[in-house]
């Protein structure tokens, strides 16, 4: 258990996580209005998003499919039977006056979420529920000096909140949910994850206890919108927390925003009307009744998920669980492994991808989409290690022309002359010409000091500019030293 | 013809007379934007529309003479003031929607557009529906064109459809359109002496109509007899996949039911609607309207709805419940009035404050209490599971019989402006009105007769769930047994 040393003993953190996930659809989740990201404030609104008289909502069936098929990918139990209620509140970029959600009977029930952790470990977190609801406006307060502008383009759009239960106990693990998650909601293709854009947002309820003792009270951080921001407030709020009542406070249960500039916590202007919301049926909408049948056949539809690809990778091609989890993150990273590795041997594959290559791509902040070395191109050079054509060494080399040039890297390989050399004679010539330049060396080493050993193959490489093939340099080495 | 007899006459008669071309729909718009301007002292309008009127008629009269009529073609209608329609200013009686002209239209009004329809204006009502006598209308109550005998003080025409019934009642329209959420449509029409029809949840599309309470609020029509009523309503119906609640059914031709008449349907009669202090008139046009039910061949069965007695109540809880979510958009915001202040929430409560009257912020607090949070369970909750017992009752009712027979409303039309510093004695004229509305059943309100004082009284039949034709039918031999031929004095009816 990974707890927090305070002034007067150790204090365990207990976070759960609300992550508000926009559903990738083309229309809104009650009427027919687009939802493409950044369009001209209100230029995607329908009458039903803007709460005009008389208008009326009706489901969007591909919301409520994606939510279906994101229950079934977190192997949560799918109701049957879910209720949109009405939360009624008053907000200026809330126009029907009421958000429709689901209160008591939300259409995705209890999961679950495995993390992985570092050093290849690996835990669950409970899902407690999946509700769909929709989004509201957006208040622009910089327009004007004194009136605020509306945007009512997010209004309507559906989102997908999944509430964990209050299972997690660091602020990692709390970065390795969201991970987890977005990439769950990614290869499932119900939410494209963009914290940037506001489509996933966190929100982050955080308590602290002495371990063993009863939950604590706990503090609301609200829409937080990176994983880091979200690591830094839980770790931020659990010691203001601390602090407060090794002080001799009590935690106030109040909802709190993160400032990411100065890296803290601090309250929210609280709304009094804001905490009786009243909750009702909403009489627009009748209950959502789905069938096993509709269930099932999504269930068939469903792609290998995270956690699966992982075990089958460890399974089918001996990778550690740590490069397999790095692999299976993202689903075209997988899928360009998978590539790579296809007839090759699949470790190699492994190393390559996720040692230079990611970091190449990460260097240059691309998507694995636009790498200018696409998976076969990366093959073609493990081919010509596998062959002996190019040293491991020099295959560094020819993977960084590749990058910059985008040439196959046979041609690189030709064009600059790095072919390995695996000529025994000339290798045995070299080797000559080393051992003589180093008469004294040979002799220390003959009379026990075998660490020089080392020292004899760089001069070998040295020699012949790195092109000899290391394998026979080692071989007619150790022989020939040997006398 | 002269231009009373084109607007004395029935809906049927007049669809007849246009087709055989002995009067043209742009004469028949013209005697009826006549009498709307003749009738203004009744209040009945919030707004005339009589360039409209006028154009609609004439494409009529260019679809008649190309052999292209369409069912309700050239027939002027009154529209209650609740229905959205494209252009034209739509208020709800309500200050809050000042200035407010919709860019849609409802789907019922475009139904009947695209049937033929004329439209003559908008129809008063009270604030958002509120209201059982038109006195909540911010834009003044309207009158029945009913006098009592002997009396010329002014009356309600009931509420909240007021505007639509006084306007039928007037001979100004040939048939309106109304709202009922607790009687709204059948205790006007009860008031005024023309037959109205509730249909059941879903047979109307609700898309379109500002809503007061969404579970309950169906749309139906008001003519002077049950055959116009009948026609008006098959082109008012149908499935709207714009609104979720729509039932996806065929549209029967209600008109035909008509003449299947009564005989073998046994007419439940609920011993429970025996209510104390109900006026002896009332409880004598009931046992009259059985025995002409009875002579036509019908058959009449006391059942009983235990749980009717819970129904007001259980009303007054879900109503003010949807509607003070439903009032919640009308924030200043996006449309209508703004009263300006210093924060967004001084602005909400300025504008609210200046833009409700007095029974729909009555009705809006209600329902925020009885849906806060502490008091859900005990008001809203209990209300929903009462609600479930009243639809299980009708259901164990219709197992026995075909429709029920009960009075409209507890009296006939009282005086303008009476019971209104007594809420709970006004909310009393829904006392028979809102099961149906409980339990989305249809209900049709039908003059029976005449008070002592000379006023319309209505009786109730109530149906199965989707079965309009079987409420239709009994509506329609109780009319003809009751032969009622009375008018107002205004137009011609005796003094």
């Amino acid at each position: 258990m990974s707890l927090i040393e305070g002034r007067t003993g150790s204090w365990e953190v207990v976070i759960g996580l609300e992550v508000h996930a926009q559903v990738v659809s083309h229309s809104k989740l009650f009427s027919g209005a687009a939802t493409a990201f950044g369009a001209e404030p209100n230029s995607q609104v329908s009458f039903v998003d803007a709460g005009m008289p008389g208008m009326l909502p009706v489901i969007n069936a591909v919301c409520v499919r994606q939510a279906v098929l994101t229950g079934l990918g977190l192997e949560a139990e799918i109701n049957l039977v879910s209720v949109f209620d009405r939360k009624n509140y008053f907000y200026a970029d809330l126009p029907a006056g009421y958000q429709i959600s689901q209160f008591t009977r939300p259409i995705v029930g209890k999961g679950t979420i495995v993390l992985d952790l570092a050093g290849g470990a690996s835990r669950s977190v409970g899902i407690t529920r999946l509700h769909l609801e929709q989004d509201a406006g957006k208040s622009m307060h910089d327009q004007h000096p004194t009136m605020s502008y509306i945007d009512l383009n997010r209004s309507g759009v559906a989102l997908m909140e999944i509430v964990s239960e209050p299972d997690m106990r660091t602020s990692e693990e709390a970065g390795a949910y969201l991970k987890k998650l977005r990439s769950i909601l990614r290869y499932l293709g119900t939410c494209d994850g963009n914290m940037e854009e506001g489509s996933m947002r966190c929100d982050c309820n955080v308590s602290v206890r002495r371990p063993g003792e009863e939950l604590g009270t706990r503090c609301e951080i609200k829409n937080v919108n990176s994983i880091r921001f979200v690591m830094q407030s839980i770790e931020y709020e659990a010691r203001r927390q601390i602090a407060i009542i090794e002080d001799g406070g009590t935690i106030r249960q109040e909802t709190r925003l993160f400032d990411s500039g100065k890296g803290e916590t601090r309250s929210m202007r609280s709304k009094e009307h804001a905490h009786d919301y009243r909750y009702f049926p909403d009489p627009d909408l009748l209950p959502l009744i789905l069938t096993q049948e509709f269930v099932d056949e999504i269930k068939a539809g469903m792609p290998e998920l995270p956690d699966a690809k992982k075990a089958r990778f460890v399974a089918e091609y001996g990778l550690t669980p740590y490069d397999a989890g790095v692999l299976v993150g993202e689903q075209e990273n997988a899928a360009f492994f998978e590539a790579v590795a296809r007839g090759r041997d699949p470790k190699l594959a492994a190393n390559w991808v996720t040692g230079d290559f990611f970091a190449f791509l990460n260097k240059a902040g691309k998507p694995i989409a636009e790498s200018p070395v696409s998976a076969e191109a990366l093959g073609g050079l493990i081919d010509l290690i596998r062959d002996g054509t190019i040293s491991g060494r020099l295959a560094k080399e020819v993977f960084e022309a590749m990058w910059e040039t985008g040439k196959p890297a046979a041609v690189i390989v030709e064009e600059r002359g790095l072919k390995q050399d695996s000529d025994t004679g000339s290798i045995e010539a070299s080797i000559d010409q080393v051992m003589a330049a180093n008469a004294d060396k040979v002799a220390e080493y003959r009379s026990g000091k075998d660490k020089l050993f080392g020292f004899f193959v760089g001069q070998v490489m040295k020699a012949t500019q790195g092109k000899a093939n290391p394998a026979l340099v080692n071989e007619i080495l150790k022989r020939k030293l040997a006398g | 013809m002269h231009a009373s007899d084109l607007t004395d006459i029935t809906l049927a008669d007049a669809r007849d007379g246009l087709a055989a071309k002995r009067f043209s729909a742009a004469e028949l718009a013209d005697a009826h934007v006549a009498a709307v301007a003749a009738g203004r002292s009744l209040n009945a309008f919030i707004t005339e529309t009589p360039d409209q009127a006028r154009a609609m008629a004439a494409e009529s009269d260019r679809r008649i003479a190309a052999g292209e009529a369409r069912p309700l073609e050239g027939i002027p209608l009154a529209i209650k003031d609740l229905f959205c329609t494209e252009g034209v200013l739509t208020t709800a009686a309500s200050h809050i929607l000042d200035g407010f002209r919709p860019a849609y239209e409802s789907t019922v009004t475009a139904n009947l557009w695209r049937a033929g329809a004329v439209m003559l204006g908008k129809a008063n009502l009270d604030e958002f529906a509120m209201g059982s006598s038109n006195m909540t209308s911010y834009h003044g109550a309207v009158e029945n064109p009913w006098r009592r005998q002997g009396d010329n003080r002014p009356l309600t025409p009931g509420g909240s459809s007021g505007g639509s019934a006084a306007a039928v009642a007037a001979r100004m329209a040939l048939g309106a359109t109304g709202t009922d959420t607790g009687g709204s449509i059948r205790q006007p029409a009860s008031f005024c002496g023309i037959v109205g029809i509730k249909p059941t949840y879903g047979r109307c599309s609700r898309w379109g109509i500002v809503a007061f309470a969404s579970s309950l609020d169906q749309a139906g029509p008001m003519a002077r007899t049950v055959r116009d009523t009948a026609i008006l309503l098959g082109q008012m119906a149908g499935h709207d996949p714009k609104d979720s609640t729509s039932v996806d059914l065929p549209v029967p031709d209600f008109e035909k039911a008509l003449d299947q008449g009564v005989r073998g349907l046994r007419i439940g009669i609920p011993r429970e609607y025996r209510i104390e202090g109900t006026p002896p008139e009332i409880e004598a046009l009931w046992q009259q309207g059985i025995a002409w039910l009875k002579d036509a061949g019908a058959e009449p069965v006391e059942i009983s709805l235990p749980h009717a007695r819970h129904a007001l109540p259980t009303y007054y809880i879900i109503a003010p419940a949807e509607a003070s979510s439903n009032l919640a958009r009308y924030d200043g915001v996006r449309f209508g009035l703004r009263v300006p202040g210093q924060t967004l929430d001084e602005m909400y409560e300025n504008t609210r404050a200046a833009g409700f009257g007095a029974e729909v912020k009555r009705r809006v607090l209600i329902g925020t209490y009885v849906l806060s949070a502490g008091y859900y369970d005990a008001y809203y909750l209990k209300a929903q599971r009462v609600r479930a017992r009243i639809v299980e009752d009708f259901r164990n009712a219709f197992e026995k019989v075909d429709a029920i027979l009960t009075p409209t409303a507890p009296s006939a039309a009282f005086g303008l402006g009476d019971k209104m510093d007594d809420p709970i004695a006004m909310y009393l004229n829904d006392i028979f009105t809102v099961t149906a509305n409980l339990a989305g059943l249809p209900g049709l309100s039908v003059p029976g007769g005449l008070s002592a004082e000379g006023l319309p009284l209505g009786l109730q039949v109530l149906g199965r769930a989707f079965d309009e034709e079987t409420v239709l039918r009994v509506g329609h031999a109780i009319e003809r047994a009751a032969g009622f031929t009375a008018k107002p004095a205004s137009v011609g009816g005796a003094a």
